[in-house]
Protein backbone atom coordinates (compact mmCIF):
# COMPACT_ATOMS: atom_id res chain seq x y z
CA UNK A 1 0.00 0.00 0.00
CA UNK A 2 1.11 3.55 -0.61
CA UNK A 3 1.52 5.97 2.24
CA UNK A 4 -1.62 7.80 1.15
CA UNK A 5 -3.56 4.54 1.40
CA UNK A 6 -2.13 4.04 4.90
CA UNK A 7 -3.16 7.54 5.87
CA UNK A 8 -6.70 6.78 4.75
CA UNK A 9 -6.86 3.40 6.53
CA UNK A 10 -5.44 4.88 9.72
CA UNK A 11 -7.93 7.74 9.58
CA UNK A 12 -10.74 5.23 9.11
CA UNK A 13 -9.46 3.26 12.12
CA UNK A 14 -9.35 6.40 14.24
CA UNK A 15 -12.84 7.30 13.03
CA UNK A 16 -14.12 3.92 14.23
CA UNK A 17 -12.45 4.55 17.57
CA UNK A 18 -14.22 7.91 17.74
CA UNK A 19 -17.56 6.28 16.95
CA UNK A 20 -17.07 3.94 19.90
CA UNK A 21 -16.26 6.90 22.11
CA UNK A 22 -19.43 8.68 21.02
CA UNK A 23 -21.36 5.50 21.71
CA UNK A 24 -19.77 4.97 25.16
CA UNK A 25 -20.25 8.58 26.19
CA UNK A 26 -23.80 9.31 25.00
CA UNK A 27 -24.53 12.12 27.46
CA UNK A 28 -22.30 14.53 25.54
CA UNK A 29 -24.08 13.81 22.25
CA UNK A 30 -27.41 14.08 24.06
CA UNK A 31 -26.50 17.53 25.31
CA UNK A 32 -25.31 18.64 21.88
CA UNK A 33 -28.55 17.47 20.26
CA UNK A 34 -30.73 18.90 23.03
CA UNK A 35 -29.32 22.42 23.13
CA UNK A 36 -30.44 23.64 19.68
CA UNK A 37 -33.80 21.91 20.03
CA UNK A 38 -34.45 23.67 23.33
CA UNK A 39 -33.44 26.95 21.73
CA UNK A 40 -35.77 26.30 18.80
CA UNK A 41 -38.74 25.70 21.07
CA UNK A 42 -37.85 28.68 23.25
CA UNK A 43 -37.47 31.12 20.39
CA UNK A 44 -40.51 29.90 18.49
CA UNK A 45 -42.99 29.53 21.34
CA UNK A 46 -41.79 32.22 23.74
CA UNK A 47 -40.35 34.96 21.52
CA UNK A 48 -41.72 33.80 18.16
CA UNK A 49 -44.84 35.94 17.88
CA UNK A 50 -43.04 39.18 18.80
CA UNK A 51 -39.90 38.49 16.77
CA UNK A 52 -42.03 37.42 13.80
CA UNK A 53 -43.76 40.80 13.82
CA UNK A 54 -40.41 42.54 13.52
CA UNK A 55 -39.26 40.69 10.41
CA UNK A 56 -38.72 42.77 7.29
CA UNK A 57 -41.95 43.45 5.42
CA UNK A 58 -43.77 43.53 8.78
CA UNK A 59 -46.83 41.64 9.89
CA UNK A 60 -45.03 38.32 10.28
CA UNK A 61 -46.07 35.93 13.02
CA UNK A 62 -44.84 32.83 14.80
CA UNK A 63 -44.94 30.66 11.67
CA UNK A 64 -42.94 33.24 9.68
CA UNK A 65 -40.36 33.32 12.47
CA UNK A 66 -39.85 29.52 12.44
CA UNK A 67 -38.78 29.82 8.83
CA UNK A 68 -36.50 32.73 9.62
CA UNK A 69 -34.93 31.01 12.63
CA UNK A 70 -34.07 27.52 11.39
CA UNK A 71 -31.10 28.30 9.06
CA UNK A 72 -29.31 30.21 11.85
CA UNK A 73 -30.13 27.49 14.36
CA UNK A 74 -28.60 24.86 12.09
CA UNK A 75 -25.35 26.78 12.36
CA UNK A 76 -25.85 27.18 16.09
CA UNK A 77 -26.10 23.37 16.25
CA UNK A 78 -22.79 23.15 14.44
CA UNK A 79 -21.06 25.52 16.85
CA UNK A 80 -22.54 23.64 19.79
CA UNK A 81 -21.15 20.41 18.38
CA UNK A 82 -17.82 22.18 17.92
CA UNK A 83 -17.72 22.79 21.64
CA UNK A 84 -18.20 19.06 22.14
CA UNK A 85 -15.34 18.43 19.75
CA UNK A 86 -12.98 20.68 21.69
CA UNK A 87 -13.95 18.91 24.91
CA UNK A 88 -13.43 15.41 23.55
CA UNK A 89 -10.15 16.40 21.88
CA UNK A 90 -8.83 17.86 25.13
CA UNK A 91 -10.04 14.81 27.04
CA UNK A 92 -8.31 12.52 24.60
CA UNK A 93 -5.03 14.40 24.99
CA UNK A 94 -5.04 13.57 28.70
CA UNK A 95 -5.22 9.85 27.84
CA UNK A 96 -2.01 7.86 27.81
CA UNK A 97 -2.98 6.16 24.57
CA UNK A 98 -2.08 9.29 22.60
CA UNK A 99 1.54 8.70 23.61
CA UNK A 100 1.23 5.15 22.37
CA UNK A 101 -0.02 6.38 18.99
CA UNK A 102 2.98 8.67 18.81
CA UNK A 103 5.41 5.77 19.18
CA UNK A 104 3.74 3.92 16.31
CA UNK A 105 4.41 4.30 12.63
CA UNK A 106 1.01 5.76 11.84
CA UNK A 107 0.02 8.94 10.13
CA UNK A 108 -0.01 11.50 12.92
CA UNK A 109 -2.84 13.52 11.51
CA UNK A 110 -5.03 10.41 11.60
CA UNK A 111 -5.76 10.95 15.30
CA UNK A 112 -7.06 14.40 14.42
CA UNK A 113 -8.87 13.23 11.30
CA UNK A 114 -10.64 10.61 13.41
CA UNK A 115 -11.88 13.33 15.73
CA UNK A 116 -12.97 15.53 12.85
CA UNK A 117 -14.91 12.75 11.11
CA UNK A 118 -16.53 11.65 14.36
CA UNK A 119 -17.53 15.22 15.14
CA UNK A 120 -18.92 15.82 11.68
CA UNK A 121 -21.13 12.81 12.15
CA UNK A 122 -22.23 14.15 15.52
CA UNK A 123 -22.92 17.53 13.94
CA UNK A 124 -24.97 15.95 11.18
CA UNK A 125 -26.96 14.08 13.80
CA UNK A 126 -27.66 17.30 15.73
CA UNK A 127 -28.79 19.04 12.55
CA UNK A 128 -30.99 16.14 11.46
CA UNK A 129 -32.80 16.04 14.81
CA UNK A 130 -33.18 19.81 14.78
CA UNK A 131 -34.59 19.75 11.25
CA UNK A 132 -37.00 16.98 12.19
CA UNK A 133 -38.37 18.93 15.16
CA UNK A 134 -38.46 22.14 13.12
CA UNK A 135 -40.48 20.47 10.35
CA UNK A 136 -42.85 19.09 12.96
CA UNK A 137 -43.55 22.53 14.43
CA UNK A 138 -44.11 24.33 11.17
CA UNK A 139 -40.83 24.92 9.34
CA UNK A 140 -41.83 25.08 5.67
CA UNK A 141 -38.81 25.19 3.38
CA UNK A 142 -39.37 25.73 -0.33
CA UNK A 143 -36.14 24.12 -1.50
CA UNK A 144 -35.90 21.83 -4.52
CA UNK A 145 -33.87 18.61 -4.07
CA UNK A 146 -30.92 20.34 -5.72
CA UNK A 147 -31.19 23.25 -3.29
CA UNK A 148 -31.38 20.82 -0.38
CA UNK A 149 -28.20 19.21 -1.64
CA UNK A 150 -26.50 22.58 -1.94
CA UNK A 151 -27.67 23.50 1.57
CA UNK A 152 -26.25 20.24 2.88
CA UNK A 153 -22.97 21.08 1.15
CA UNK A 154 -22.84 24.52 2.76
CA UNK A 155 -23.60 23.02 6.17
CA UNK A 156 -20.90 20.42 5.64
CA UNK A 157 -18.36 23.09 4.70
CA UNK A 158 -19.27 25.17 7.73
CA UNK A 159 -19.23 22.13 10.00
CA UNK A 160 -15.84 21.10 8.63
CA UNK A 161 -14.35 24.53 9.30
CA UNK A 162 -15.84 24.72 12.81
CA UNK A 163 -14.69 21.21 13.64
CA UNK A 164 -11.06 21.78 12.64
CA UNK A 165 -11.13 25.06 14.52
CA UNK A 166 -12.43 23.37 17.65
CA UNK A 167 -9.93 20.51 17.34
CA UNK A 168 -7.21 23.17 17.40
CA UNK A 169 -8.88 24.90 20.36
CA UNK A 170 -9.08 21.59 22.19
CA UNK A 171 -5.40 20.91 21.52
CA UNK A 172 -4.17 24.25 22.87
CA UNK A 173 -6.25 23.92 26.05
CA UNK A 174 -4.33 22.84 29.12
CA UNK A 175 -7.39 21.32 30.72
CA UNK A 176 -10.77 19.96 29.78
CA UNK A 177 -12.42 22.97 31.48
CA UNK A 178 -10.51 25.41 29.33
CA UNK A 179 -11.50 23.39 26.31
CA UNK A 180 -15.17 23.70 27.18
CA UNK A 181 -14.86 27.47 27.72
CA UNK A 182 -12.72 28.64 24.79
CA UNK A 183 -15.22 27.72 22.02
CA UNK A 184 -17.93 29.68 23.86
CA UNK A 185 -17.53 32.58 21.42
CA UNK A 186 -18.56 30.23 18.62
CA UNK A 187 -21.91 29.75 20.31
CA UNK A 188 -22.40 33.51 20.63
CA UNK A 189 -21.60 34.27 17.01
CA UNK A 190 -24.93 33.09 15.53
CA UNK A 191 -26.66 35.56 17.89
CA UNK A 192 -24.34 38.39 16.82
CA UNK A 193 -25.28 37.86 13.18
CA UNK A 194 -28.39 37.39 11.14
CA UNK A 195 -29.25 34.08 12.79
CA UNK A 196 -32.01 35.21 15.15
CA UNK A 197 -33.01 38.71 14.00
CA UNK A 198 -32.17 40.78 10.91
CA UNK A 199 -28.97 42.75 11.40
CA UNK A 200 -30.50 46.09 10.35
CA UNK A 201 -32.32 46.27 13.69
CA UNK A 202 -28.96 46.41 15.53
CA UNK A 203 -26.97 49.49 16.66
CA UNK A 204 -24.35 50.59 14.08
CA UNK A 205 -21.19 49.09 15.57
CA UNK A 206 -22.82 45.75 16.29
CA UNK A 207 -24.48 45.76 12.92
CA UNK A 208 -21.17 46.37 11.21
CA UNK A 209 -19.68 43.41 13.08
CA UNK A 210 -22.74 41.25 12.38
CA UNK A 211 -22.66 41.94 8.65
CA UNK A 212 -19.02 41.04 8.26
CA UNK A 213 -18.59 38.03 10.55
CA UNK A 214 -18.61 34.64 8.78
CA UNK A 215 -21.81 33.26 10.32
CA UNK A 216 -23.93 35.89 8.58
CA UNK A 217 -23.15 35.05 4.94
CA UNK A 218 -23.47 31.34 5.69
CA UNK A 219 -26.87 31.93 7.34
CA UNK A 220 -27.98 34.06 4.40
CA UNK A 221 -26.87 31.41 1.90
CA UNK A 222 -28.80 28.73 3.77
CA UNK A 223 -31.85 30.94 4.02
CA UNK A 224 -31.67 31.58 0.29
CA UNK A 225 -31.34 27.91 -0.55
CA UNK A 226 -34.03 26.67 1.83
CA UNK A 227 -36.54 29.51 1.62
CA UNK A 228 -35.82 31.26 -1.63
CA UNK A 229 -34.64 34.63 -0.25
CA UNK A 230 -31.84 36.45 -2.10
CA UNK A 231 -28.35 34.97 -1.82
CA UNK A 232 -26.23 37.45 -3.77
CA UNK A 233 -22.54 37.28 -2.96
CA UNK A 234 -23.16 35.39 0.28
CA UNK A 235 -22.49 31.97 -1.21
CA UNK A 236 -19.04 32.86 -2.44
CA UNK A 237 -18.13 34.74 0.72
CA UNK A 238 -19.31 31.78 2.80
CA UNK A 239 -17.26 29.25 0.90
CA UNK A 240 -14.21 31.49 1.08
CA UNK A 241 -14.59 31.85 4.85
CA UNK A 242 -15.03 28.10 5.26
CA UNK A 243 -12.00 27.30 3.13
CA UNK A 244 -9.76 29.81 4.91
CA UNK A 245 -10.87 28.81 8.40
CA UNK A 246 -10.53 25.10 7.58
CA UNK A 247 -7.05 25.46 6.17
CA UNK A 248 -5.69 27.70 8.92
CA UNK A 249 -7.28 25.58 11.65
CA UNK A 250 -5.92 22.39 10.11
CA UNK A 251 -2.39 23.78 10.10
CA UNK A 252 -2.84 25.18 13.59
CA UNK A 253 -4.16 21.85 14.89
CA UNK A 254 -1.32 19.87 13.36
CA UNK A 255 1.22 22.20 14.87
CA UNK A 256 -0.47 22.13 18.27
CA UNK A 257 -0.53 18.33 18.17
CA UNK A 258 3.19 18.19 17.40
CA UNK A 259 3.92 20.67 20.16
CA UNK A 260 2.06 18.67 22.74
CA UNK A 261 4.06 15.68 21.58
CA UNK A 262 7.30 17.26 22.63
CA UNK A 263 6.19 18.01 26.17
CA UNK B 1 21.32 -5.37 6.10
CA UNK B 2 24.50 -7.39 5.85
CA UNK B 3 25.65 -7.00 9.43
CA UNK B 4 25.47 -10.23 11.40
CA UNK B 5 22.64 -10.25 13.89
CA UNK B 6 24.73 -11.56 16.76
CA UNK B 7 26.71 -8.37 17.21
CA UNK B 8 24.42 -5.76 15.79
CA UNK B 9 23.45 -3.22 18.42
CA UNK B 10 19.72 -2.71 18.82
CA UNK B 11 20.38 0.63 20.45
CA UNK B 12 23.50 2.73 20.44
CA UNK B 13 23.63 6.07 22.13
CA UNK B 14 26.54 8.44 22.43
CA UNK B 15 26.73 11.79 24.15
CA UNK B 16 22.98 11.96 24.72
CA UNK B 17 21.90 15.13 26.48
CA UNK B 18 18.55 16.49 27.50
CA UNK B 19 17.47 19.44 29.58
CA UNK B 20 14.07 20.84 30.45
CA UNK B 21 14.63 24.58 30.74
CA UNK B 22 17.61 25.03 33.05
CA UNK B 23 17.31 21.55 34.49
CA UNK B 24 19.78 19.10 32.99
CA UNK B 25 18.19 15.67 33.09
CA UNK B 26 20.56 13.63 30.91
CA UNK B 27 24.15 14.78 30.79
CA UNK B 28 26.16 12.82 28.26
CA UNK B 29 24.88 9.25 28.13
CA UNK B 30 26.72 6.54 26.19
CA UNK B 31 25.33 3.05 25.94
CA UNK B 32 24.99 0.09 23.64
CA UNK B 33 22.29 -2.55 23.82
CA UNK B 34 23.05 -5.75 21.91
CA UNK B 35 20.28 -7.35 19.94
CA UNK B 36 18.43 -10.13 21.71
CA UNK B 37 19.47 -9.08 25.20
CA UNK B 38 17.76 -7.44 28.16
CA UNK B 39 19.23 -4.12 29.17
CA UNK B 40 18.05 -2.69 32.44
CA UNK B 41 18.27 0.93 33.45
CA UNK B 42 18.20 1.51 37.19
CA UNK B 43 18.10 4.76 39.02
CA UNK B 44 16.39 6.64 41.83
CA UNK B 45 13.18 8.60 41.27
CA UNK B 46 13.78 11.50 38.96
CA UNK B 47 17.06 10.09 37.63
CA UNK B 48 15.82 10.43 34.06
CA UNK B 49 14.83 6.87 33.20
CA UNK B 50 11.45 7.78 31.74
CA UNK B 51 13.00 10.70 29.89
CA UNK B 52 15.49 8.29 28.37
CA UNK B 53 12.75 5.88 27.27
CA UNK B 54 10.71 8.76 25.85
CA UNK B 55 13.69 9.98 23.83
CA UNK B 56 14.63 6.53 22.53
CA UNK B 57 11.02 5.83 21.57
CA UNK B 58 10.77 9.09 19.55
CA UNK B 59 8.33 10.80 21.93
CA UNK B 60 10.66 13.59 22.96
CA UNK B 61 13.50 15.05 20.90
CA UNK B 62 16.99 14.63 22.33
CA UNK B 63 18.90 17.77 23.28
CA UNK B 64 22.13 16.48 21.75
CA UNK B 65 24.16 13.41 20.93
CA UNK B 66 23.71 10.71 18.34
CA UNK B 67 21.30 7.85 18.68
CA UNK B 68 20.63 4.81 16.55
CA UNK B 69 17.67 2.61 17.33
CA UNK B 70 16.95 -0.62 15.44
CA UNK B 71 19.48 0.33 12.82
CA UNK B 72 18.05 3.78 12.10
CA UNK B 73 19.14 7.26 13.00
CA UNK B 74 16.57 8.44 15.51
CA UNK B 75 16.65 12.07 14.41
CA UNK B 76 16.55 11.40 10.67
CA UNK B 77 14.21 8.42 10.41
CA UNK B 78 11.86 8.48 13.36
CA UNK B 79 9.16 6.64 11.41
CA UNK B 80 11.48 3.74 10.61
CA UNK B 81 12.32 3.54 14.32
CA UNK B 82 8.63 3.62 15.23
CA UNK B 83 7.93 0.76 12.85
CA UNK B 84 10.50 -1.39 14.66
CA UNK B 85 9.75 -0.71 18.31
CA UNK B 86 7.05 -1.35 20.87
CA UNK B 87 6.63 0.80 23.96
CA UNK B 88 4.92 0.18 27.26
CA UNK B 89 5.37 3.38 29.18
CA UNK B 90 5.40 4.02 32.89
CA UNK B 91 1.83 5.31 32.75
CA UNK B 92 -1.05 3.37 31.32
CA UNK B 93 -1.51 3.81 27.57
CA UNK B 94 -4.81 2.06 26.99
CA UNK B 95 -8.04 3.57 25.73
CA UNK B 96 -10.29 3.57 28.77
CA UNK B 97 -13.54 3.88 26.84
CA UNK B 98 -12.78 0.78 24.77
CA UNK B 99 -12.87 -2.82 25.94
CA UNK B 100 -9.66 -4.84 26.15
CA UNK B 101 -10.51 -6.59 22.93
CA UNK B 102 -11.32 -3.32 21.16
CA UNK B 103 -8.02 -1.89 22.34
CA UNK B 104 -6.21 -4.86 20.83
CA UNK B 105 -8.28 -4.57 17.65
CA UNK B 106 -7.32 -0.90 17.42
CA UNK B 107 -3.65 -1.90 17.53
CA UNK B 108 -4.19 -4.66 14.96
CA UNK B 109 -5.86 -2.17 12.61
CA UNK B 110 -3.11 0.40 13.09
CA UNK B 111 -0.54 -2.29 12.29
CA UNK B 112 -2.55 -3.07 9.17
CA UNK B 113 -2.99 -6.71 10.06
CA UNK B 114 -5.72 -8.23 7.93
CA UNK B 115 -9.03 -9.19 9.48
CA UNK B 116 -8.09 -12.86 9.86
CA UNK B 117 -4.54 -12.30 11.10
CA UNK B 118 -5.76 -9.59 13.43
CA UNK B 119 -8.40 -11.83 14.98
CA UNK B 120 -5.96 -14.67 15.46
CA UNK B 121 -3.39 -12.40 17.07
CA UNK B 122 -5.95 -10.88 19.43
CA UNK B 123 -7.21 -14.30 20.50
CA UNK B 124 -3.62 -15.40 21.16
CA UNK B 125 -2.86 -12.34 23.27
CA UNK B 126 -6.11 -12.52 25.25
CA UNK B 127 -5.17 -16.10 26.09
CA UNK B 128 -1.51 -15.43 26.82
CA UNK B 129 -2.22 -12.46 29.07
CA UNK B 130 -5.06 -14.20 30.81
CA UNK B 131 -7.57 -11.44 30.04
CA UNK B 132 -10.41 -13.92 29.63
CA UNK B 133 -13.94 -12.62 30.15
CA UNK B 134 -12.62 -9.20 31.12
CA UNK B 135 -11.50 -8.65 27.53
CA UNK B 136 -15.10 -7.71 26.78
CA UNK B 137 -15.27 -5.10 29.55
CA UNK B 138 -14.18 -1.46 29.18
CA UNK B 139 -10.57 -0.92 30.28
CA UNK B 140 -11.77 1.73 32.75
CA UNK B 141 -12.95 -1.03 35.10
CA UNK B 142 -9.69 -3.03 34.98
CA UNK B 143 -7.52 -3.50 38.06
CA UNK B 144 -4.02 -2.06 37.95
CA UNK B 145 -2.45 -5.41 37.19
CA UNK B 146 -4.89 -6.24 34.43
CA UNK B 147 -4.45 -2.82 32.88
CA UNK B 148 -0.69 -3.39 32.88
CA UNK B 149 -1.15 -6.72 31.12
CA UNK B 150 -3.44 -5.19 28.52
CA UNK B 151 -0.89 -2.42 28.04
CA UNK B 152 1.87 -4.91 27.25
CA UNK B 153 -0.44 -7.05 25.13
CA UNK B 154 -1.20 -3.97 23.01
CA UNK B 155 2.52 -3.39 22.57
CA UNK B 156 2.97 -6.96 21.35
CA UNK B 157 0.26 -6.85 18.67
CA UNK B 158 2.75 -5.58 16.11
CA UNK B 159 5.37 -8.17 17.12
CA UNK B 160 8.12 -5.58 17.65
CA UNK B 161 11.74 -6.78 17.76
CA UNK B 162 12.71 -4.11 20.27
CA UNK B 163 10.56 -3.33 23.27
CA UNK B 164 10.81 -0.55 25.82
CA UNK B 165 9.31 -1.35 29.20
CA UNK B 166 9.25 1.53 31.67
CA UNK B 167 8.72 0.05 35.12
CA UNK B 168 6.52 -2.78 33.86
CA UNK B 169 5.88 -4.36 37.26
CA UNK B 170 5.43 -1.32 39.47
CA UNK B 171 2.26 -1.80 41.48
CA UNK B 172 1.86 -5.48 40.64
CA UNK B 173 1.40 -8.16 43.30
CA UNK B 174 4.10 -10.85 43.55
CA UNK B 175 2.14 -13.34 41.47
CA UNK B 176 1.50 -10.85 38.66
CA UNK B 177 5.10 -9.73 38.83
CA UNK B 178 6.34 -13.27 38.32
CA UNK B 179 3.84 -13.75 35.52
CA UNK B 180 5.18 -10.59 33.88
CA UNK B 181 8.75 -11.87 34.27
CA UNK B 182 7.74 -15.10 32.57
CA UNK B 183 6.28 -13.17 29.67
CA UNK B 184 9.44 -11.08 29.37
CA UNK B 185 11.60 -14.23 29.43
CA UNK B 186 9.40 -15.69 26.71
CA UNK B 187 9.97 -12.62 24.57
CA UNK B 188 13.71 -12.84 25.08
CA UNK B 189 13.64 -16.51 24.12
CA UNK B 190 12.07 -15.41 20.83
CA UNK B 191 15.02 -13.11 20.27
CA UNK B 192 13.33 -9.83 21.19
CA UNK B 193 15.54 -7.07 22.60
CA UNK B 194 14.27 -5.48 25.79
CA UNK B 195 15.10 -2.11 27.28
CA UNK B 196 13.76 -2.22 30.80
CA UNK B 197 13.68 0.36 33.53
CA UNK B 198 12.82 -0.67 37.03
CA UNK B 199 12.85 0.32 40.68
CA UNK B 200 13.18 -3.29 41.74
CA UNK B 201 16.74 -4.42 41.86
CA UNK B 202 15.80 -8.07 42.10
CA UNK B 203 13.90 -7.61 38.86
CA UNK B 204 17.01 -6.39 37.08
CA UNK B 205 18.97 -9.21 38.72
CA UNK B 206 16.41 -11.74 37.45
CA UNK B 207 16.00 -10.47 33.94
CA UNK B 208 18.87 -8.32 32.77
CA UNK B 209 21.95 -9.29 30.82
CA UNK B 210 23.39 -5.88 31.45
CA UNK B 211 22.51 -3.21 33.95
CA UNK B 212 23.27 0.49 33.95
CA UNK B 213 22.73 2.69 36.96
CA UNK B 214 21.62 6.21 36.13
CA UNK B 215 22.09 9.01 38.62
CA UNK B 216 22.16 12.78 38.25
CA UNK B 217 21.98 12.50 34.49
CA UNK B 218 24.97 10.19 34.11
CA UNK B 219 25.52 6.48 33.97
CA UNK B 220 27.49 5.85 37.12
CA UNK B 221 28.14 2.16 36.59
CA UNK B 222 27.39 -0.42 33.94
CA UNK B 223 27.95 -4.14 33.59
CA UNK B 224 26.47 -7.59 34.09
CA UNK B 225 24.68 -8.14 37.42
CA UNK B 226 27.65 -10.21 38.66
CA UNK B 227 30.20 -7.63 37.61
CA UNK B 228 28.27 -4.96 39.45
CA UNK B 229 27.99 -7.02 42.61
CA UNK B 230 31.70 -7.78 42.55
CA UNK B 231 32.52 -4.10 42.40
CA UNK B 232 31.12 -3.24 45.78
CA UNK B 233 32.37 -4.14 49.27
CA UNK B 234 31.46 -7.63 50.49
CA UNK B 235 28.61 -8.61 52.73
CA UNK B 236 28.19 -8.20 56.45
CA UNK B 237 26.52 -9.54 59.54
CA UNK B 238 24.07 -7.16 61.09
CA UNK B 239 23.68 -7.44 64.86
CA UNK B 240 21.00 -5.63 66.80
CA UNK B 241 21.21 -5.06 70.54
CA UNK B 242 18.65 -4.34 73.24
CA UNK B 243 20.45 -1.34 74.79
CA UNK B 244 23.32 1.09 74.13
CA UNK B 245 25.58 -0.53 76.80
CA UNK B 246 25.48 -3.88 75.06
CA UNK B 247 26.01 -2.15 71.75
CA UNK B 248 29.13 -0.33 72.90
CA UNK B 249 30.60 -3.33 74.69
CA UNK B 250 30.12 -5.34 71.53
CA UNK B 251 31.67 -2.60 69.46
CA UNK B 252 34.81 -2.80 71.63
CA UNK B 253 34.91 -6.59 71.29
CA UNK B 254 34.41 -6.56 67.55
CA UNK B 255 36.91 -3.94 66.51
CA UNK B 256 36.16 -3.92 62.79
CA UNK B 257 32.46 -3.30 63.26
CA UNK B 258 30.61 -0.25 62.06
CA UNK B 259 28.32 1.18 64.71
CA UNK B 260 24.89 2.77 64.36
CA UNK B 261 23.78 4.31 67.68
CA UNK B 262 20.25 5.15 66.60
CA UNK B 263 19.36 1.70 65.32
CA UNK B 264 21.42 -0.04 68.06
CA UNK B 265 23.10 -2.10 65.36
CA UNK B 266 26.58 -3.23 64.51
CA UNK B 267 27.64 -4.11 61.00
CA UNK B 268 30.46 -6.67 60.91
CA UNK B 269 32.15 -7.34 57.57
CA UNK B 270 31.68 -10.97 56.56
CA UNK B 271 31.33 -12.96 53.39
CA UNK B 272 28.60 -15.01 55.03
CA UNK B 273 30.48 -18.27 55.69
CA UNK B 274 29.67 -20.24 58.81
CA UNK B 275 33.15 -20.14 60.32
CA UNK B 276 33.39 -16.35 60.49
CA UNK B 277 29.84 -16.18 61.77
CA UNK B 278 30.65 -18.64 64.56
CA UNK B 279 33.76 -16.66 65.45
CA UNK B 280 31.77 -13.47 65.87
CA UNK B 281 29.16 -15.21 68.05
CA UNK B 282 31.83 -16.88 70.16
CA UNK B 283 33.48 -13.59 70.93
CA UNK B 284 30.16 -12.04 71.91
CA UNK B 285 29.42 -15.06 74.12
CA UNK B 286 32.82 -14.77 75.80
CA UNK B 287 32.08 -11.16 76.62
CA UNK B 288 28.58 -12.21 77.77
CA UNK B 289 26.77 -9.83 75.47
CA UNK B 290 23.15 -10.51 74.56
CA UNK B 291 22.32 -10.11 70.87
CA UNK B 292 18.71 -9.24 70.08
CA UNK B 293 18.69 -10.16 66.43
CA UNK B 294 21.07 -11.17 63.74
CA UNK B 295 20.83 -11.04 59.99
CA UNK B 296 23.30 -11.98 57.30
CA UNK B 297 23.59 -9.67 54.38
CA UNK B 298 25.20 -10.84 51.15
CA UNK B 299 25.88 -8.16 48.56
CA UNK B 300 23.01 -7.66 46.16
CA UNK B 301 21.99 -5.01 43.71
CA UNK B 302 20.56 -2.89 46.52
CA UNK B 303 24.14 -2.38 47.65
CA UNK B 304 25.17 -1.53 44.12
CA UNK B 305 22.35 0.93 43.92
CA UNK B 306 23.20 2.65 47.15
CA UNK B 307 26.91 2.50 46.59
CA UNK B 308 26.68 4.20 43.23
CA UNK B 309 23.77 6.58 43.49
CA UNK B 310 25.37 8.65 46.25
CA UNK B 311 22.73 7.92 48.85
CA UNK B 312 23.97 8.56 52.41
CA UNK B 313 25.23 5.53 54.34
CA UNK B 314 22.49 5.78 56.99
CA UNK B 315 19.85 5.20 54.37
CA UNK B 316 21.81 2.24 53.09
CA UNK B 317 21.98 0.78 56.59
CA UNK B 318 18.28 1.29 57.17
CA UNK B 319 17.52 -0.49 53.94
CA UNK B 320 19.95 -3.29 54.75
CA UNK B 321 17.94 -3.94 57.92
CA UNK B 322 14.66 -4.30 56.07
CA UNK B 323 16.48 -6.07 53.29
CA UNK B 324 17.51 -8.79 55.73
CA UNK B 325 13.89 -9.46 56.62
CA UNK B 326 12.62 -9.97 53.10
N1 LIG C 1 8.36 17.66 30.47
C1 LIG C 1 9.17 17.95 31.50
N2 LIG C 1 9.37 19.23 31.86
C2 LIG C 1 10.19 19.54 32.89
N3 LIG C 1 10.85 18.64 33.63
C3 LIG C 1 10.70 17.35 33.32
C4 LIG C 1 9.85 16.93 32.24
N4 LIG C 1 9.89 15.59 32.16
C5 LIG C 1 10.73 15.18 33.14
N5 LIG C 1 11.21 16.24 33.84
C6 LIG C 1 12.16 16.18 34.95
O1 LIG C 1 13.22 15.34 34.57
C7 LIG C 1 13.66 14.57 35.67
C8 LIG C 1 13.67 13.11 35.28
O2 LIG C 1 12.35 12.65 35.14
P1 LIG C 1 12.02 11.16 34.73
O3 LIG C 1 10.55 11.04 34.68
O4 LIG C 1 12.78 10.81 33.52
O5 LIG C 1 12.59 10.34 35.96
P2 LIG C 1 12.48 8.79 36.27
O6 LIG C 1 13.87 8.31 36.43
O7 LIG C 1 11.63 8.11 35.28
O8 LIG C 1 11.77 8.80 37.67
P3 LIG C 1 10.73 7.76 38.32
O9 LIG C 1 11.54 6.64 38.85
O10 LIG C 1 10.11 8.55 39.41
O11 LIG C 1 9.76 7.36 37.25
C9 LIG C 1 12.73 14.88 36.83
O12 LIG C 1 13.38 15.79 37.67
C10 LIG C 1 11.55 15.52 36.17
O13 LIG C 1 10.98 16.48 37.01
MG1 LIG D 1 9.89 7.08 35.30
Amino acid sequence: MTSLAYTLTDSATMFRRQLRHIQRYPSLTGMLIGMPVVLLLLFVYVFGETLGAGLPGGGGDRSAYVNYLVPGLLLFAASGAAQGTAISMAMDMTEGIIDRFRTMAISRASVLTGHVLGSLLQTALCMAVLLGVALAIGFRPTATPLEWLAAAGVLLAAGFALTWLSVALGLISDSVETASNTPMFLILLPFLGSGFVPTDTMPTVLRWFADYQPFTPVTETLRGLLLGSGIGASALISLAWCAVISLLSYLWAKRAFRRRAAR
Amino acid sequence: MTVTTATRPAISVSGLRKSFGDKVVLDGIDLVVTEGTVFSLLGPNGAGKTTMVRILSTLVPAGGGSIRVAGHDLAKEPDAVRAAIGVTGQFSAVDNLLTGEENLKLMADLHHLGRVDGRRRIAQLVERFDLGEMARKPASVYSGGMRRRLDLAMTLVGEPRLIFLDEPTTGLDPRSRHAMWQIIRGLVADGVTIFLTTQYLDEADQLADRIAVLDHGRIVVEGTPDELKSRIPGGHILLRFGDPTALHTAARVLAAAQIDDDALTLQVPSDGDVRSLRAVLDRLDDAQIEVDRLSIHTPDLDDVFFAFTGTPVTAATADATTGGNR
